[in-house]
């Protein structure tokens, strides 16, 4: 019916004097948007099926094409967007709840973007990471509370297991199944290389890559798709996923269609079946549910791997952390509602949850002020887009960062927010084999290697600047921040004065 | 009077630093720290200036010696109906000074031997010392215009604003005898002008002067603060101090293993090393991660029977030791020491990272 067609946000433009009808486009394009028109011997394009993935346009050899924003329009109206109208067009239709994917894309405050980082003049000399030693190692765990010796005077190693890592910068969980087995692979192998660690998201680990398993984080989901004994013991920690920054109070949801072959096996699901975790764990309606929980994976695990809680960013996640850190978890781990997702639904991902520079600054100071923020290591994703996000994040107390939607740019996706289609013609976010092939992880894996290892450099500079030599002085190091164009509560919330304080 | 830290501003400051210490607990008239520090005179600008004398109150060793500033008599008074109900006040009376033309508006200063009441230490089920420290930051945090800036045993901090042999002249510290001196002189970045805001910081028996500015501060101070310490006054000193009490009075860790926890080896050290110092030194590390020092520093720190000389690990500021007999000499500068004893046995710049530690013989020790 007419009311429902909704005009297509972007057109694909071609230059007719520069095509030529080589129809690489028609061959890329899994959304079948071009086409070669035989008669009249030139290439056709329907916008309406276009996602904006860029893929046509980053390989056509002439440069003939590039897709821009509609100029078509709805009358203008502040209060009644072209989005939200166009919803209302797709609801009242087909009678569904909405579907995205990716993090929450709308214009809430970006607070990374409000706090600059400090740099020595004078009284203290900044460092030069090219001359100087300049350490970014990180370990994550729970710190001992007392030193114990033995008889002879020695002080006995009381360590908990730890995670150490080279720079304190982790690819957070991304399902075998949400994403392809060539960006699976892709994560295990940059892990391994940067001395870092993957996660295996909620879909279990495929046999192929246990043997990175000591660079591998393997996740334990409401769902517990994948998880067995031998899983649990292949990866270096265990993390429980509690929830998801993008939909927290939800499970996750992976259609039918992505569930074929390996993904089914390892998922320990039958095919076409859609992979649908329940919203909560069914073993945890409480916090001490979740201490059972953590204990029931330590012993499975016999003691040797630190298990992560993985929380969404919500309004009392100072107190939600605080119960976590007395629960016996080693690691916490927050997630901000700008953190991505394969598929989530739209209404939940883009009002429910909170930026994660608040949550992270209150949970570091609740935990600090009940004298426990040894007990925890603290790690935050959700939104972290560069170097200088992660000196920020780690100033503001986090121990370390998670990245997922950064590690899928380097692979080649262009955020067109489509993944639930899996249709991924970069090959990421799709199981189709002839769209998988199309990421190689020879390729992959270098790029994710390039793209930590430049963000350390960057960190190194910044440290330098600050005159800090050592990731952990710059951890929780709040007066090396300052606010801009921030209101009083703000800065309460996040610790920091403002610029020219 | 403005006190810093007050309004949450940080001041930092360039230094210079002296020390003297005794290994057979040879008692040293202050005169002699007094001269040294003076050499390195263009080191300070005047805005603060202190000492701590070690071994100078025999005839009160078991007893806490308390200096306290006040601003006014009602601090005073406060703080004083404070210390009766918590301490047995053996002796109290103003430290004598000198009056010096440049040492202007100085608070009262009184000095107090006191013991915790037995009764009151019974019911906080702390030891003496944590009682005391306790009861220190209460004062400090509490007592509007009272400040305790030396609480140790046996010892002594005397500091105030002007430059260093001013100082040491006001307090006439040429008639005190002690087996270890430290000295600093003060080049702050802005004028607080106030006393307790000059080095050495001190509680209990600890005292650091220290010469240089912290990048690590807040990492350091928010983790420390959660052991019951607040910064006040938002010094590197402060926090110093209380970071060497955490790990040595509350954790037990020797001044040696303190240093490298504050002064941790570069991991690539770390990793060459054998495997048992190897594990010893990532367990300390990462155990106390947050306390971890970082920027410029050199620092002394005195403690009962002993001192320990110690750079940050790239060695941004500088410190030299030299030995003669059985006397110890730090200072920011050789000339310093040179000046008050030409002919030293050896001298040494003492390594980045590398702590320096003398203590008092064993025959002293053992009478002790």
């Amino acid at each position: 019916m007419s009311i429902d067609f909704i005009y297509p946000e972007y057109e694909i433009a071609r230059n007719k004097d520069r095509c030529i009808n080589c129809r690489v486009c028609e061959k890329q394009c899994a959304n079948e948007v071009h086409k070669y028109h035989a008669d009249l011997k030139m290439m056709q394009a329907d916008d309406l099926k276009c996602v904006n993935c860029q893929r046509c346009v980053s390989l056509c050899p002439t440069r003939a094409l590039k897709i821009v924003k509609t100029d078509n329009t709805y009358k203008e109206n502040a209060h009644w967007k072209g989005r939200t109208m166009s919803e209302i067009y797709l609801q009242a239709g087909s009678g569904g709840v909405l579907l995205s994917s990716m993090g929450n894309p709308v214009d809430y405050p970006i607070y990374w973007d409000k706090i600059l980082i400090n740099a020595s003049q004078v009284t203290n000399p900044s460092i030069d990471p090219l001359r100087e030693p300049m350490e970014t190692r990180t370990f994550l765990g729970q710190r001992p509370n007392k030193i114990e010796r033995d008889k002879d005077g020695n002080i006995v190693n009381n360590m908990a297991p730890q995670l150490e890592l080279s720079t304190p910068i982790m690819f957070s969980a991304m399902s075998y199944g949400s994403i392809s087995y060539n960006a699976h692979e892709s994560l295990a192998r940059a892990a391994t290389e940067l001395g870092i660690y993957y996660n295996t998201g909620e879909g279990g680990l495929h046999e192929d890559f246990y043997k990175y398993g000591a660079n591998t984080i393997v996740q334990v989901a409401s769902g517990r798709f994948g998880v067995h004994k031998d899983y649990l013991n292949a990866g270096a920690a265990v993390e429980i996923k509690m929830g998801q920054g993008a939909k927290p109070g939800i499970g996750g949801h992976l259609p039918g269609a992505k569930i074929v072959g390996d993904v089914s096996r390892t998922r320990m699901i039958p095919e076409g079946s859609d992979a649908i975790s329940p919203a909560p764990h069914h073993d945890i309606y409480s916090i001490e549910d979740l201490h059972q929980l953590v204990m029931s994976l330590k012993e499975a695990t016999n003691y040797t791997k630190p298990v992560i809680v993985k929380i969404a960013a919500v309004h009392n996640v100072a107190a939600i952390a605080s119960g976590i850190a007395r629960s016996g978890a080693d690691i916490i781990s927050l997630d901000g509602f700008r953190g991505g997702t394969g598929a989530a639904p739209t209404r939940i991902r883009d009002n429910v949850g909170i930026p994660i520079e608040l949550a992270l600054a209150s949970v570091d100071k609740r935990l600090r002020d009940e004298g426990i923020r040894n007990n925890v290591s603290l790690v935050v994703g959700g939104s972290v887009r560069s170097s200088a996000d992660v000196v920020k994040a780690i100033a503001l107390g986090a121990d370390a960062v998670y990245v997922a939607t950064s590690a899928l740019l380097a692979l080649g996706c262009h955020l067109c927010r489509s993944c639930h289609g899996g249709k991924c013609n970069w090959g990421i976010a799709t199981q189709r084999a002839d769209l998988v092939k199309r990421l190689n992880p020879e390729i992959g894996y270098k790029r994710l290697v390039n793209l930590v290892e430049a963000w350390t450099h960057e960190i190194k500079e910044m440290m330098g600047g600050m005159g800090i030599n050592s990731i952990e002085a710059l951890k929780g190091n709040r007066l090396m921040l300052r606010g801009v164009g921030l209101n009083e509560k703000e800065l309460e919330i996040l610790g920091i004065y403002h610029a020219g304080q | 009077m403005l006190r810093e830290g007050t309004n949450g501003y940080r001041i930092p400051a360039g230094c210079a630093i002296s020390g003297i210490f005794s290994k057979e607990g040879k008692r040293i008239s202050g005169e002699n720290i007094i001269k040294s520090i003076g050499l390195m005179h263009e080191r300070s600008n005047g805005l603060g200036g202190g000492f701590a004398g070690y071994g100078i109150y025999p005839e009160y060793k078991d007893l806490y010696a308390f200096h306290i500033f006040y601003d006014n008599f009602k601090a005073k008074d406060e703080c004083e109906h404070f210390l009766d109900r918590h301490f047995d006040i053996v002796n109290l009376s103003k430290i004598p000074t000198k009056k010096i033309q440049s040492i202007t508006n100085e608070p009262l200063i009184w000095r107090y031997f006191v013991k915790p009441l037995p009764t009151k230490l019974a019911d906080s089920q702390l030891d003496e010392d944590e009682f005391t420290a306790r009861s220190v930051i209460k004062v400090n945090v509490k007592i509007e215009g009272a400040y305790i800036f030396s609480s140790g045993k046996n010892m002594g901090v005397f500091k105030a604003v002007g430059y260093p042999e001013d100082v040491g002249e006001f307090y006439k510290l040429d008639q005190y005898e002690g087996y270890c001196w430290t000295a600093h002189g003060r080049y702050p970045t802005n004028t607080p002008g106030w006393w307790g805001g000059a080095h050495p910081f001190a509680l209990l028996g600890l005292s650091i002067v220290h010469n240089g500015e912290i990048s690590s501060y807040d990492a350091n101070r928010r983790f420390i603060e959660m052991f019951g310490y607040n910064c006040t006054l938002l010094t590197d000193t402060e926090v110093i101090t209380y970071i060497i009490d955490y790990l040595c009075r509350k954790q037990g860790l020797t001044i040696k293993e303190a240093a490298e926890v504050i002064a941790a080896p570069f991991w690539k050290t770390i990793d060459k090393k054998d495997e048992k110092d190897r594990e010893r030194l990532t367990y300390l590390r990462n155990t106390f991660a947050s306390l971890l020092i970082t920027g410029p520093f050199s620092i002394l720190v005195g403690f009962d029977g002993g001192i320990m000389a110690l750079n940050d690990r790239l060695k941004l500021r500088s410190m030299v030791v030299g030995e003669k007999d059985d006397t110890v000499y730090i200072a920011s500068e050789e000339s310093a020491i040179r000046l008050i004893e030409p002919n030293l046995d050896r001298v040494f710049a003492p390594k980045g990272g590398e702590p320096v530690i003398y203590t008092f013989n064993e025959r002293i020790n053992s009478e002790r």
